[in-house]
């Protein structure tokens, strides 16, 4: 790997340190000017899609995952030749290390970062406690947009049978360990969407039978960086009962929130095979004929 | 333009707004969008406590609270037809909220000080025509016409 690890203590603890920064590690690593040599960008993600435009990490480029990741005519991801359109134009190479960040505690970052992985992008990391987290320290940020040297990215076919599910490996699923990362309220069927957010149009409130119910916001320190590995192993393994060994599917609304779980559980915990179903809820909720649960038992399929 | 609003329908500083964001480019749009988001004014001190004196609108994706003033009659404006009185809007939203702060700026940049009438007839799908669904995301748009039938409404009760 061309640029170092971060070798902050409490990310040495994590099954996968090589996916985390600091902001100290960032922060000392662009002011050493290092990261104009083209072998580090750092990527800005955010729900909303005029933050970066307010002030950003400098040198950071902006990736939205709305308008550029997501294909809205298919309901799907941009394809393997958009893709490394898009790196390409932000300077990133398929060897390029990626620092990506973003608003309300990593969510859409975790987002953009899983479909880089879709794409098997070798070196991606996030930036432990995201943005909040450089701002509250009082980091620079600046409003000049970078003009990076295009970039020659590969044309690589994305890969779903990994990190991702569709409803029917979920159906196939049912039975096995499932993680739902939506508030208590969503899980029961109490409500249809997030408390403070848009109704999305699910015409069903629940849960997929058999789904353990934890909130993504548990794996969140105050600051919005990651809880420590003892911390989420309590969490995940002893208070939940799931094993690094075991096949998770992890799903929420539509998929942001599940991301930072699947983070969680892939790189954090060290399980072997997690995937995220980004059809999640505003699917699940709305299929015709597939099981759901009501209330606060997780239940069975 | 594009769009099917008939734009005598429209103030004409809301009219003037889907105009500029009608005659650029999406990436300009946003542009645009970040200017606004800019100029929208700081809440008058009386509504300091936003939360309990503001209503909110739980279809932005970010905290945002709106306050609806129809001038008083007997105050002198407007005259005596309800109708004709001017409306008056606050909001309140994050600095990290830009996108948010930006349609509630369309708003008060469109319609404040205009006659309730006149805010009441409004199309609700006016934002069509600024173009920004390819720029911001269909999603991220819906805030923006809560927002509109959230004022109509705080209108219709003001001078019922």
């Amino acid at each position: 790997m061309a640029v170092a690890n971060d070798p902050d203590p409490k990310l040495a603890e994590y099954a996968h340190p090589e996916r985390l920064v600091t902001t100290e590690w960032l922060a000392d690593r662009l002011k050493a000017g290092t990261s104009d040599d083209g072998d580090l960008v750092v990527v800005e993600s955010d729900e909303d899609v005029l933050l970066y435009e307010t002030g950003h990490i400098p040198g950071a480029v902006k990736v939205d995952w709305h308008t550029e990741l997501n294909d809205p005519i298919t309901r799907d991801y941009v394809d393997g030749r958009r893709f490394a359109e898009i790196m390409s134009e932000r300077g990133i190479g398929r060897d390029t290390t990626i620092v990506v960040y973003g608003d309300k505690n990593n969510w859409w970052a975790a987002y953009a970062l899983w479909v880089f992985q879709l794409f098997g992008h070798p070196d991606v990391r996030l930036l432990d406690g995201g943005r909040n987290k450089w701002i509250a320290e009082g980091r620079e940020t600046t409003t000049e947009a970078p003009s990076p040297a295009t970039a020659d990215y590969p044309v690589v076919e994305r890969d779903d049978s990994r990190i991702r599910a569709f409803k029917d490996d979920v159906l196939a699923h049912l039975g096995k360990p499932m993680v739902d990362v939506r508030s208590p309220q969503e899980y029961s069927g109490e409500k249809l969407h997030m408390p403070d957010y848009p109704q999305e149009g699910a015409v069903r409130g629940g849960h997929i039978p058999g789904a353990a119910s934890v909130p993504w916001a548990r794996a969140a320190a105050e600051d919005g960086s990651f809880k420590t590995r003892a911390e989420l192993e309590a969490i995940y393994q002893q208070e939940q009962g799931l094993q690094p060994s075991d096949d998770v599917v992890a799903y929420c609304r539509i998929g942001e929130r599940s991301s930072h779980t699947w983070f969680v559980l892939t790189y954090l915990l060290g399980f072997d095979r997690v995937r995220n179903y980004d059809g999640s809820w505003t699917e699940w909720g709305n299929a015709v004929r597939v099981p759901i649960v009501q209330g606060e038992e997780r239940g069975s399929a | 333009m594009s769009g099917s609003t008939d734009p005598g329908t429209l103030p004409p500083q809301l009219a003037e707004l889907v105009d500029d964001f009608a005659a650029v480019g999406p990436k300009d749009r946003l542009q645009l969008l970040l200017e606004l988001s800019q100029e929208l004014p700081d809440l008058p001190e009386r509504f300091a406590d936003a939360a309990s004196t503001m209503e909110q609108v739980p279809e932005c994706q970010t905290p945002l609270f709106i306050a609806v003033e129809v001038a008083d009659g007997e105050a002198g404006e407007g005259g005596s037809d309800p109708a004709a009185r001017p409306v008056h809007l606050y909001f309140s939203a994050p600095r990290e909220a830009p996108t948010t702060r930006g349609f509630a700026s369309i708003m008060h940049t469109g319609l404040d000080g205009q006659p309730a009438a006149t805010v009441l007839d409004v199309p609700d799908d006016f934002y069509t025509d600024l173009g920004l669904a390819e720029a911001v995301s269909p999603l991220r748009l819906r805030g923006i016409a809560a927002m509109l039938a959230r004022i109509k409404n705080q209108v219709r009760a003001a001078i019922t």
